[in-house]
């Protein structure tokens, strides 16, 4: 820590962080930071830790030790539903979407009321649902879909459904798992404008493989290896060190 | 009329008024009181097919285990209806009068703590829903807080249902052991074992079945009957919307204890007995075979599987008792291999297209102009 240097309010604060599964550290001894409205992105080779890294911020697997801190508060010790409620948004590698569900129903499940039982019971599709649910199926290109079932729909349309899932619950962090991965390359055209569009207002962490598009979107780049940092910055100070091509970029 | 064509859609609302036509008119008037009195018997498995369509066609929830809340529904009635039958003057032969038979017989000599508050008929009503609700709940929440699902929760499920089979039997002065609670005659000084009798007791049944029907479809249509079809197939995507997922399956798990518990309640009342026969691992499995036979994901359809294969059970076994079981498994495997939605799934695979074909050529030649796909139930 410098002296002198005012700590930084950071939206995302994660230290010293560890999870190891049967004694392999999938992660280890990680830390980094993100600050508001920052988008950053983690790249590095297969077995980095990259999904692992996600699954620990949002609960999905609990960390061995270190801590996790998001405006102050500590994820480790709390439940996927809580974490959510706090404002930390997941999205999965695979497109996760209920397929015996129509769009309109998948988008209004994520809509940020009524989680409880009895909340769920006595939810009203009322008018801000309704248009909220709107809103966002023409951010996603799915406004003449909301009554198809969500089976129906091309694997890039459920990508985009789940991101408009997150879109609906508003969340302060956005955490994506290879967005665009076995997309065309028009709906990767596509996809890539609609994360322009969303990560407005809000700190996006996403884990990508396609070069291209990091470039286009990231403000830092993290590169994680054997579940430790390589080597951290903007993209350019990433892509010249030696140390990431070797490991890397190089292949 | 406008509500209920709303809170139905069309192929519902036929299957609503089939079965209320069936169910309140055609039976009454065309069976005596001796089959009138099995279908109320067959339609208190209804109850428990109905639950499991919440709990196992849209949660994904499979409990093999409904048979415990089936009984302790049952049990709870029956203890009443002992108590009544066992007043002092009815049974002054024993060497204690005014308990029941079975604890004199066991050398008990005083009415045993938990069975004093089944003397109040409003106590035991609470008790019929509240005592299976509650045990659902706490293993529900034992089981699902923990994150055990699927064939673990239904492991774990068939072997409440064999504990407390062998704690009813092994407890033979509590509760009447291998025998049951029988005798039971009276409901606050009436009679329940005449023929009049009987066919009010039929359609009390047949009225608290349709308010359970009504309950499971309201349930089925909130954002929370969406919610459970979303956890089946997704369970993580659910939990990262923001919910918590175990609150959502152990509503669903009590739901279908209450309504177990109900026609667990009204089979003592029609039948006149209850014992562990109805209680263990065997009828656990045979009311999952009926609600999977109807089709688990159809309110409606579930409870014709429930009448059907419990009317082929009577029929067949009174003619081939050995082959009975051999049938019924054949049944279940033929279901599961063949038509894995039930009879609703054939009946909406074949017979609503055709329906839908005469409705829509009666009404207009343009012929496919509404989508019937978007009326039945979710295709899979």
């Amino acid at each position: 820590m410098l002296v002198g240097h005012q700590p930084k309010e950071f939206l995302l604060a994660v230290s010293g962080l560890t999870v190891s599964f049967d004694g392999f550290k999938a992660v280890n001894d990680l830390s980094f930071y993100v600050e508001e409205n920052e988008i950053r992105v983690i790249i590095g080779p297969n077995g980095a830790g990259k999904t692992t890294v996600l699954d620990l911020i949002c609960g999905k697997t609990k960390a061995t030790s270190g801590s996790i801190q998001f405006r102050g508060k500590e994820l480790t010790k709390m439940k996927e539903n809580e974490i959510v409620q706090t404002g930390v948004g997941r999205k999965f590698q695979t497109p996760s979407v209920f397929e015996d569900l129509t769009v309109f129903e998948n988008l209004e499940i994520s809509f940020p009321r009524g989680r409880t039982v009895f909340g769920s019971l006595t939810f009203q599709r009322d008018q801000p649902v309704k248009d909220r649910v709107e809103e966002v199926a023409e951010m996603i290109f799915l406004k003449d879909k909301l009554n198809t079932y969500a089976d129906e729909l091309s694997h890039g349309q459920k990508q985009w459904l789940e991101i408009g899932m997150l879109l609906i619950q508003d969340p302060d962090l956005l955490m994506l798992d290879e967005p665009v991965a076995g997309m065309s390359v028009s709906e990767r055209a596509k996809t890539a404008e609609l994360l322009n569009r969303i990560i407005k207002n809000r700190s996006v962490l996403v884990i990508e493989h396609d070069m291209k598009f990091v470039e286009d979107i990231a403000h830092k780049v993290t590169v994680l290896h054997q579940g430790q940092i390589l080597s951290e910055g903007t993209m350019e100070k990433v892509k010249n060190d030696p140390k990431v091509i070797e490991v890397y970029l190089g292949h | 009329m406008i509500i209920n064509s709303r809170f139905f859609n069309r192929s519902e609302l036929m299957g609503f008024i089939v079965l209320a036509a069936v169910l309140f008119v055609i039976l009454p008037l065309t069976l005596d009181v001796f089959r009138l009195n099995l279908v109320a018997k067959y339609l208190t498995y209804a109850f428990v097919a109905l639950g499991l369509v919440l709990c196992w066609g849209y949660g994904g929830i499979l409990s093999l285990g409904q048979g415990v809340f089936f009984g302790l529904g049952g049990y709870c009635m029956a203890m009443f209806l002992k108590l009544e039958a066992s007043s002092v003057e009815n049974t002054k032969i024993q060497s204690t009068p005014g308990i029941p038979d079975f604890m004199d017989w066991n050398q008990i000599t005083s009415l045993p703590l938990f069975w004093q508050p089944f003397h109040s008929l409003t106590f035991t009503i609470l008790a019929i829903i509240l005592v299976p609700g509650l045990f659902a709940l706490i293993i529900g929440t034992a089981m699902f807080k923990r994150r055990v699902g699927g064939t673990y929760f239904a492991i774990i499920t068939q072997a409440v249902a064999a504990i407390l089979t062998i704690l009813i039997v092994g407890q033979q002065g509590y509760t009447g052991g291998i025998n049951g609670m029988t005798d039971l005659r009276t409901l606050k000084g009436w009679d329940i074992r005449p023929d009049h009798a009987k066919i009010i007791l039929y359609f009390v049944e047949v009225v608290l079945l349709f308010a359970c029907i009504g309950i499971a479809q309201f349930i089925r249509l909130t954002k929370l009957g969406r919610i459970l079809v979303a956890m089946r197939e997704q369970e993580d995507r659910v939990r990262f919307s923001g919910y918590s997922v175990a609150n959502f399956k152990i509503f669903a798990f009590c739901m279908a204890a209450v309504f177990a518990a109900i026609g667990g309640a009204m089979f003592a009342l029609n039948v006149g007995f209850m014992s562990p026969s109805f209680v263990g691992i065997v009828p656990s499995i045979e009311m999952v075979i009926y609600t999977a036979v109807g089709g688990r994901m159809s309110i409606f359809g579930a409870i014709w599987g429930a009448i059907l294969v419990n009317f082929a059970k009577t029929s067949l076994s009174e003619s081939f008792p050995q082959l009975w079981l051999f049938g019924l498994g054949a049944l279940f495997i033929a279901v599961v291999l063949a038509f894995p939605n039930g009879l609703s799934g054939l009946w909406a695979d074949y017979v609503q297209p055709r329906i839908d074909r005469l409705f829509a050529s009666r009404k207009s030649k343009s012929g496919w102009n509404d989508n019937s796909v978007a009326d039945g139930a979710p295709a899979e």
